[in-house]
Formats: C-alpha cells, sequence, structure tokens
C-alpha cells in the first residue's frame, strides 16, 4: 500500500519536474549531470526524481556503475487527452459560432448592396 | 478553408484555464454574438439534445445573467453571474457559477479579450480564474456539460461513421 497517490498531474505540477523531463528528453542523464542542470540542491532534485520515477515518467537504466535517467513520454498522453472532451465541447460551440457570424456577414453585404 | 481550432491551455496545479479561438469575422460582430441573447442562443445552446433558454442576460456593467440548459428528461442545468464590464468591442468580464454543482459559492472569473486581426479577423482569449485547482480541475473533468454532451456528440459521430 502506497500512502500517497501518484499520478502524471502531480509529476508535471512542479515546475523543477517539468525542466527535469524537458533536460533528459533531449538525452538521459545521471543524477549528478541533471543536478548540474538546476539551482536547488541535490537532495532535493533527488526527490523529484524519485517522485517522477513513481508516477511512471523516468526509467532508470544501470550502465556500469552510472544509473541513467531515461524519460518515459507516454503517460503524457493521459494529459493531453485529459482536457480534449472539453476542448471538443467548446469547439462545438464555436463551430456553431463560425457559422452564425458567416450568416450575420451576408446578411450585412446583402443590406450593403441594397 | 482550414477550420479554425479552439485551444485550451490548462497548466497542472494552477486555478486557470485559458481558451483562444479565431473566427472569420470582424470583431463588432464577434462581440455582438457573445452579448446579444439571440444570438447567444444561437451557439451556446442547442448542444446534443439540450434545449437553451435565457431567462435573463444584461450585458452591461452590474447587470446579470441567467441562462438554462433542459435534457430530454427534464432536467435543468442552470448557469448564472454578474457581468462587471461590458466594453463594446474588446473586453467582457463576468462571473459564472454553474448551479448544479454539490454546494453553491463556487464562482468563476472570466475574462474574455476580442483582439482585431488583420483581414477582418478576430481573436477571441478567456481566462477563466477558479477558486482552487480542485475546482478548475474538476470543471474541466466534470460530467456537468462536457463530458455528458461530449458522449453524446462521440456517439453521434461514431453512428454517423457506421451508417456512412
Amino acid at each position: 500500500m502506497t500512502s500517497t497517490r501518484r499520478d502524471v498531474f502531480q509529476a508535471i505540477a512542479d515546475p523543477t519536474r517539468r525542466q527535469i523531463i524537458n533536460l533528459i528528453a533531449q538525452q538521459p542523464l545521471n543524477l549528478n549531470a541533471i543536478a548540474d542542470n538546476f539551482e536547488v540542491s541535490r537532495p532535493a532534485i533527488s526527490q523529484h526524481i524519485k517522485i517522477l520515477i513513481e508516477c511512471g515518467l523516468i526509467d532508470v537504466k544501470k550502465n556500469g556503475r552510472e544509473r541513467y535517467c531515461e524519460v518515459r513520454l507516454e503517460p503524457l498522453n493521459e494529459v493531453a487527452q485529459w482536457i480534449e472532451p472539453y476542448r471538443r465541447s467548446m469547439e462545438e460551440r464555436f463551430t456553431k459560432m463560425d457559422d452564425l457570424l458567416a450568416r450575420m456577414q451576408k446578411e450585412n453585404g446583402s443590406n450593403d448592396k441594397k | 478553408m482550414e477550420k479554425n481550432q479552439t485551444t485550451i491551455t490548462a497548466v497542472p496545479g494552477k486555478q486557470e484555464i485559458f481558451i483562444t479561438r479565431e473566427f472569420e469575422a470582424p470583431r463588432e460582430l464577434v462581440f455582438k454574438a457573445y452579448t446579444d441573447p439571440e444570438l447567444l442562443l444561437q451557439w451556446l445552446g442547442g448542444q446534443c439534445d439540450l434545449t437553451m433558454r435565457i431567462e435573463k442576460f444584461e450585458a452591461k456593467a452590474g447587470g446579470s445573467y441567467r441562462y438554462i440548459h433542459t435534457d430530454p428528461a427534464g432536467n435543468e442545468y442552470g448557469f448564472h453571474g454578474v457581468c462587471h464590464e461590458s466594453t463594446a468591442p474588446e473586453r467582457i468580464i463576468q462571473t459564472f457559477e454553474f448551479e448544479g454543482l454539490p454546494e453553491a459559492g463556487h464562482v468563476v472569473l472570466e475574462t474574455t479579450k476580442f483582439e482585431a486581426l488583420p483581414n477582418n479577423r478576430t481573436r477571441i482569449i478567456t481566462q477563466s480564474v477558479f477558486q482552487s485547482v480542485a475546482d478548475r480541475d474538476g470543471m474541466l473533468q466534470s460530467g456537468m456539460e462536457q463530458g455528458v454532451l461530449d458522449s453524446h456528440a462521440r456517439l453521434e459521430e461514431l453512428l454517423a461513421t457506421v451508417t456512412a
């Protein structure tokens, strides 16, 4: 049993964690190399990485004595899909507004010609 | 012409949503479509099986509005708010509350800006600020309007595809 629920939304809610993802999306890096890119302390970065691992956004690969963090982007699809129903609902309204605006302009146009 | 797309921006952990959309019409007309109740009915209402009626709509500072969507089973979904500012044709600021939430008082502050673009086009940007991250996420996820409507829309699309 885990006491804290982890999900991808929590993972990317923090700006430092978003930067970490962006960083290792370019190339896998070890903890030290990641920490070198940030002002915050190494333990703090380590904690962020731990959360990212728990949320499934980072895989750790061992290469000899080094442990490399690799990004896994699939869980981010969940984020994109999350607001899609809302977006589609707005889109539906605005499509109707497109039609309305087209009708209004047509009417204006025909009035002008009279 | 390629259809204009609606962009929704909802940064995780924040209390706001941005909605951006462009229209092939001058901003005076787009503003009118937002503030004339007759016109509002034509795009805000009638999604899927819902019918919409406007009880009150005063698009001026200090005015208020209330509209209701009714589903075929007779269930009503009411929305109301007050207008803080309505400056034609550039800006509307209003509150918004969905009456179907478990408790009252979860109010949203909505600011819509109408930007004039070249070639008689218009861009609208709406910022909705919620009282909490949970309120915002609830709105985005809820079955209140979007989820339900969307599932209907999808079903209709699906059926259209199947029969086509």
